[in-house]
């Protein structure tokens, strides 16, 4: 026999639960409905003439090989973001955690990137290796290097991949530092005394035992680099040099604000949306449980 | 106290209401003009607003070109837009295509009584804005066209004259390269410059049905023989730096006025800016002929942006714009603003006036632009391009000619690419409008 206590059903659950379903529906659904519904009609830009066209501009998407090269280059990127600004703020954090003099200031100064907004922080980056005012332009030349990521597609996405990167970099250290921190020292100092030198120490024990950050930060820093992006590259590259750097998200915003094509701009974002989501849900429910807790 | 809150507030709105009724009709102006050509704009309105009390004309800026007319457009969709809006030239066949929402400035000058004769006006700068029947639908007001800039220290130092034909740009570039410079020569704008402007120059069609302007049913055909053949020579040249390119719009300035291209083929309105920003004596040209392609030269085309009346306001404002775009287009303000910015005169007597004055006898040169418009009488290839899409389609060139300059396409590969692009815009456009 199940035991249940019955409350009076009342309203206090709804109205509590209330302002977090209105701020759903509000900024949520309402306007992810609205995309939805956009992205089935073909209209001109002011609106005054519309056509319901179901999913034409689906269709039109899938026949574009623009659209399915702008695919695999956001995979890529957002692989490659991933992959440098994790490597590096695992480095970091690895020689942050040994520090013991003056520790709060390395850990302050490599914090800072994170306060710059993304479009200044491609600011700077553009500044740097424009090709004819940058110093890193400069000085490569000075080295042979020729740099030019106006014309230069594989430049311009390394340049944004850098600048991408270097701006998550703060924001990974603090994580990794954070987890390598609350590793119990005595493991580590056993492993010491047995014998095992900085390196094995830190691939057998600490790099394990941080596994579950990593994972974390793998989904953080992919979200990132699929959507928080856009004001570096608006700032660097504007999606070229002939769309070498245009990604998903910047496609959808020059699609739609640049080309008035409203209908095609919502089926991408529609797209994007489904992504997401399903990026999402494998995330959590394959790879979560390979990870080591 | 929530009581006393509430009670001031409605007395603010109903103040605010007052207020409103007994000023002067205010006419908001959405505009694209940044830095010292926003305070120009800002000093038109000023002054004609000190010209009279009943209307007041208020100029905001709102980003670049793309910004300001999808600004405009998103208010328009949510009944929030300007009376008055600048759009730039490539934006024409959009807005002309939105019937509903613009009000042709030639009908609006019929219905409120201004005094307008477009006879006034220079027929290359006009004819761009025109419908096929002749009615003028936007008020022109900063026109430009390119032009080629040069380095006159470096043209001297490296013995080479200033190049009338593409064959002497060449010549001058290696002679330049040979001297030291790191660039012979380079453009901004290019599919301006380089496509919409070099086949306007030459007199050779860059879409059917007179360049879109007889019907929306216009093809791209700009995959000919003189506009590769130009292209691949240029990509030619960029293999001994004789050119170099150097990013979309007008970012490859600096190269120009920091010294390391000699040659610099782009709007004449960066007068302004190489004024300010160059160490050396510079001086403005026509454009190039390709002997190869044209006998002698047509005319050019112009780009910058019109005015444009947004439908769904009062005729009291409607009154007041009229009134605005007439003052606009008077000789005095019309002569100051091409004396300062660079852009064309719009009208002929702002033009005289400018000679009058002697602007061009203490400024050699820059009357180039106005010489190149008027240098013919505009024909179908050269009266201008209306294509709907054209931002986008003006990406795909962009992008096809940085394939070009990158090595990874030939001339010939990337502009079949481009017009095959750029049709299917074209024919989505087509389709959305109606």
């Amino acid at each position: 026999m199940l035991k249940r206590v019955h409350f009076p059903s009342s309203l206090l659950p709804y109205l509590l639960v209330a302002p977090q379903v209105l701020i759903t529906l509000i900024f949520f659904i309402w306007p992810a409905s609205q995309a939805l519904w956009q992205s089935m009609l073909i209209e001109d830009a002011f609106g005054l003439s519309t056509e319901f066209v179901w999913f034409e501009n689906f269709q039109a998407l899938m026949d574009d090989p623009l659209y399915l090269a702008t695919f695999k280059r956001t995979a890529f990127f957002s692989l490659a973001v991933a992959f440098v600004s994790m490597s590096f703020s695992l480095i970091l954090a690895g020689f942050a955690d040994r520090v013991i003099r003056g520790a709060t200031a390395y850990r302050t100064l490599l914090i800072w990137p994170y306060a710059i907004a993304p479009v200044l922080a491609g600011a700077l980056w553009v500044f740097m290796f424009n090709p004819t005012l940058g110093i890193v332009a400069y000085g490569l030349e000075f080295l042979g290097y020729e740099w030019n990521h106006k014309v230069n597609g594989g430049q311009a996405m390394a340049l944004v991949i850098m600048a991408a990167a270097w701006k998550q970099v703060a924001y990974n250290f603090l994580f990794y530092l954070a987890a390598m921190q609350s590793i119990p020292k005595s493991v580590v100092e056993a492993a010491a005394i047995d014998g095992a030198g900085p390196m094995k120490r830190f691939w057998t024990i600490i790099f394990p035992l941080i596994s579950p950050t990593t994972f974390f930060l793998l989904v953080i820093n992919m979200v990132y680099a699929f959507f928080d992006t856009f004001g570096i590259i608006h700032a660097v590259t504007q999606g070229g040099p002939a769309n070498a750097t245009t990604i998903l998200v910047y496609k959808v915003f020059n699609d739609g604000f640049v080309g008035l094509d409203l209908g095609g701009s919502a089926a991408q974002s529609v797209i994007l949306m489904a992504l997401v989501i399903a990026m999402t849900v494998v995330q959590f429910r394959f790879i979560e449980r390979k990870v080591e807790y | 106290m929530k009581h006393s809150t509430l009670g001031s507030i409605v007395a603010g709105v109903a103040l605010s209401f007052a207020s409103t009724a007994f000023a002067q009709v205010e006419i908001q102006w959405w505009h694209a003009m940044g830095g010292t050509n926003g305070e120009r704009v800002d000093k038109i309105a000023a002054d004609f607003n000190a010209t009279q009390s009943d209307y007041k004309i208020v100029p905001v800026y709102k980003g670049n070109y793309t910004e300001t007319m999808t600004g405009a457009i998103a208010a328009f969709r949510a009944k929030e837009h300007p009376t008055i809006v600048q759009v730039f030239e490539v934006g024409t066949a959009t807005m002309m295509a939105a019937k509903g929402a613009i009000y042709p400035v030639e009908q609006l000058m019929a219905d409120t009584g201004e005094p307008f004769d477009k006879g006034d006006f220079l027929p290359a700068v006009i004819s761009y804005y025109q419908t096929p029947d002749g009615e003028l639908l936007s008020m022109p007001f900063n026109s430009s066209t390119p032009v080629l800039w040069y380095n006159k220290d470096a043209l001297d130092a490296a013995g080479a004259e200033v190049p009338t034909t593409w064959a002497e740009v060449k010549d001058a570039s290696q002679k330049l390269v040979d001297n030291g410079m790191k660039c012979g020569f380079s453009f901004g704008w290019q599919s301006w410059v380089m496509i919409e402007n070099f086949s306007a120059w030459h007199n050779i069609p860059m879409g059917t049905k007179e360049n879109g302007f007889a019907g929306f049913d216009t093809e791209l055909v700009f995959n000919n023989d003189a506009v590769i053949n130009r292209l691949a020579d240029v990509a030619d040249m960029g293999k001994d730096s004789l050119f170099v390119y150097g990013g979309r719009r007008g970012d490859s300035l600096p190269m120009f006025t920091g010294g390391e291209c000699g040659m610099w083929l782009n709007s004449s309105a960066y007068y302004g800016s190489i004024k300010s920003q160059s160490e050396f004596n510079f001086g403005q040209t026509m454009l190039p002929l390709d002997t190869d392609v044209a006998e002698a030269q047509q005319n050019s085309i112009i780009g910058g942006a019109t005015l444009w009346v947004l439908a769904g306001k009062s005729d009291e404002e409607y009154k007041g714009t009229a009134k605005f775009l007439n003052y606009l287009a008077s000789p005095e303000v019309q002569a100051w603003w091409h004396q300062e910015t660079g852009y064309v005169p719009i009208t002929q007597a702002a033009y005289e006036l400018s000679q009058e004055q002697g602007f061009y006898e203490s400024n050699p040169g820059t009357d180039t632009a106005i010489k190149q418009l008027s240098l013919n009488e505009p024909t179908p290839a050269s009266r201008g391009i209306r294509f709907g899409n054209f931002v986008q389609i003006r990406d795909i060139i962009n992008e096809e000619m940085e394939a070009i300059w990158a090595g990874d396409k030939t001339a010939r590969e990337a502009m079949d690419t481009a017009v095959e692009r750029g049709n299917v815009l074209l024919r989505k456009f087509e389709r959305a409008i109606q």
